[in-house]
């Protein structure tokens, strides 16, 4: 894998799976409001995912699109990170799980929009403005549920304590990546602490730094997430639809 | 089950001219001057004068109490449609079989989503809240349009939605583009507008299988044959059965029958099923010339009716979706108002 | 949720040099929440550039500083638009 298609494949797939699980609340959210809230986030993710899917296609030079990256390769073959394919857990989870991605994501793409790949550049100018808008909502949540209830304080540390191990593998930087994600960090650790002392929330510290995602070692989840998504294009190979 | 008005002839522009022309003259007739001062002391004159100048009512005139009860089970009954209406769609969006596909069906569900708010706000405008209704269709006291009670089986199911039953809800939905309630007029014009794109992408999807695969094919005229009848159910029970249909043409809630929209419906399907390349599953659909209109068959009348009673194939399933993810989420609602409530007092300690 | 999550009115500035104009309604238990689910339910086919969410009691607006990560996310989802599917030749009345 060269490096610029492997870091745009990373990306694309982040994007991906992160719009999959997040449609997957679709008639399931815990207001009306908020399902079209999560729909738009996850059409986001979407048209991050397919614009960086086809780029990707195009740097490798093997005459693979969007679709024939998202629909035919195994889940050995996805380098997103694990933090995207955790299934969605209560909304809490999600929300600890879509602050930390939309916190890492914006200063990604703010990086990108500056980088001398042009392609590259776009779609961060035109991402980090749909990061900041998640990541705003995942504050706006993540606050409410920290500083809510007893019951939602509960839930929302468990969803923080959950998913932050994952947030480690965010920072190791691909061979070949236009931006080095460790660079980021600091900015991530800024905004995050921010919204967790307004919400009354803590940091777990724990040494697990689950990782792999990058080399296309997942966990479990991932195989069963691109089983139902990918059933339907494969079962009609070649096909239009 | 809706109601229904449409001016006979085709506005130019199709569904979208008509609802264009709606809007339209709901400006004009609010410019119109009726000649006659505000209302006296003769409340109900009053509201009729305004029907009759084909005004609108708006939510803090006078109206009879029945003209409210009739609106808010009309619009009440909507909204409901709209929000389990995303579950059968929603089925797939996770098996979208390209990313493009993925996008519009999230899209167009989300919509749905949008249509059932701005509905349930044109209902509470009547004086009911939207905690209430929501209540009323937990507990089964209000109803949803039957078609949702139908699985969807394939992804040419999701086309066959888009064409056949968003289409039809179309046909029922632009007259009340021009309902005499303010609220729910205006409400209808925002929802038509976009409804025009999901019918569309649900025909293209289908012209897309039609022309495809001959498996592909199979499964779109698979889709048409299940989803044709239960879509000609969806204009109601023929014009003898029905129920409040004079008393809703009068107050211009309703202006055309359930039969008539029906008839519509299936002269606007015939030469789309044509270009399609689709049979539609009736023996004895054809031109009658001295109708101007095609014969068809009807739906099967006491299915719909078993199907409103709770014994559709998801009923069940449907209900118990949606009060799941209500009841889940109650925990986080719960969670919002207490954040504001400490808001407002820290704005008061501050203060 | 009448009381633990108010009604607002919702104005949409359609276009610049447009007033504010009703658009609807929504519930929210604050102002903050009013003004997001005020843009993903009144905006997503681009129909604002400024919002104002009006409880019982006062006016709270997006400030125009908002305006491009608040808007301009609707600006690529042509697929909303009716006019983005083919409409094969000889069909009428879609
Ligand atoms: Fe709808
Ligand atoms: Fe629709």
């Amino acid at each position: 894998m060269n490096g610029p298609f492997a870091f745009t494949l990373a990306l694309g797939d982040d994007a991906l799976i992160a719009a999959q699980r997040l449609a997957e609340w679709t008639t399931r959210a815990p207001e009306m409001e908020e399902d079209i809230a999560l729909a738009n986030i996850a059409l986001d993710q979407l048209g991050a995912a397919r614009l960086l899917l086809s780029y990707a296609g195009e740097l490798e030079g093997a005459g693979r699109d969007e679709d024939a990256l998202a629909y035919l390769r195994d889940d050995r073959e996805f380098r997103n990170c694990l933090l995207v394919e955790l299934p969605n857990g209560d909304f809490a989870v999600t929300m600890a799980k879509l602050l930390a991605l939309s916190a890492y994501q914006l200063p990604l793409y703010t990086a990108l929009a500056g980088c001398a790949d042009e392609r590259l550049a776009a779609i961060g100018a035109k991402a980090r403005k749909e990061s900041a808008y998640h990541l705003d909502h995942a504050a706006l949540w993540v606050k409410r549920l920290g500083d809510g209830t007893e019951e939602s304080h509960r839930r929302m540390q468990a969803g923080i304590d959950q998913v932050w191990p994952y947030v480690h593998e965010l920072f190791a930087a691909p061979p070949g990546a236009p931006v080095d994600p460790a660079t980021l960090r600091g900015d991530f650790d800024t905004t995050v602490a921010a919204v967790l002392a307004e919400a009354t929330l803590t940091l777990p510290d724990s040494g697990w730094a689950p990782g792999g995602g990058r080399d296309g070692v997942h966990t479990e989840h991932l195989s069963y997430l691109l089983a139902e998504m990918q059933v339907l294009a494969r079962a009609h190979p070649g096909a239009r639809w | 089950m809706y109601g229904n008005d449409f001016s006979g002839e085709d506005a130019p522009g199709g569904l979208l001219g008509e609802v264009e022309a709606a809007e339209a003259a709901l400006r004009a007739a609010a410019e119109r001057d009726r000649g006659a001062a505000g209302p006296g002391e003769d409340l109900a004159a009053y509201f009729a004068q305004v029907i009759d100048a084909d005004q609108k009512i708006e939510p803090r005139d006078w109206m009879p109490e029945a003209y409210r009860r009739t609106l808010i089970r009309q619009i009440a009954q909507h909204a409901h449609s709209e929000i389990i209406g995303m579950q059968p769609e929603g089925n797939w969006i996770s098996r979208a079989p390209s990313l493009k596909r993925k996008a519009i069906l999230l899209a167009k569900v989300q919509d749905e989503a949008g249509h059932g708010l701005y509905l349930y706000a044109a209902a509470e405008t009547l004086g009911i809240s939207r905690d209430e209704l929501v209540d009323l269709l937990l507990n089964g006291r209000q109803k949803y349009s039957s078609i949702f009670n139908y699985p969807t089986l394939t992804w040419a199911d999701v086309g066959a939605i888009g064409w056949l039953v968003d289409g039809a809800a179309i046909v029922n939905q632009v007259p009340l583009c021009r309902c005499s309630y303010g609220p729910y007029a205006r409400a209808m014009i925002r929802v038509c507008k976009e409804e025009s794109f999901h019918q569309r992408q649900g025909y293209e999807i289908l012209h897309v299988l039609a022309h495809g695969t001959p498996a592909q094919k199979a499964m779109a005229q698979d889709a048409l044959d299940r989803w044709w009848y239960p879509s000609l159910a969806m204009f109601g029970p023929p014009d003898g059965d029905s129920t409040h249909s004079a008393q809703s043409m009068a107050w211009k809630i309703k202006r055309f029958s359930n039969d008539e929209l029906r008839q519509r419906f299936v002269d606007m399907c015939v030469g789309q099923a044509e270009v399609l390349g689709l049979t539609i599953p009736d023996p004895d659909l054809r031109w009658n010339d001295e109708r101007q209109a095609y014969d068809f068959t009807q739906p099967d009348y006491a299915e719909l009716m078993q199907v409103i009673s709770g014994n559709g194939p998801c009923n069940r399933e449907r209900m118990a979706h949606r009060r799941h993810a209500h009841t889940e989420g109650a925990w986080v609602r719960e969670a919002a108002a207490a954040y504001a409530a400490k808001q407002k007092n820290k704005e008061k300690v501050a203060a | 949720m009448s009381d633990s999550s108010p009604l607002w009115e919702v104005f949409v500035r359609a276009r610049r040099g447009l007033a504010h104009t009703h658009v609807g309604s929504l519930h929210a238990p604050d102002a903050e929440l009013a003004l997001r689910n005020a843009r993903d339910l009144y905006t997503r086919r681009q129909e604002g550039v400024s919002i104002w969410v009006v409880p019982a009691s006062g006016i709270t607006a997006s400030s125009p500083d908002e305006k491009d990560a608040f808007f301009d996310p609707a600006a690529d989802k042509v697929y909303r638009h009716p006019t983005f599917y083919e409409v094969p030749e000889g069909v009428a009345h879609l």
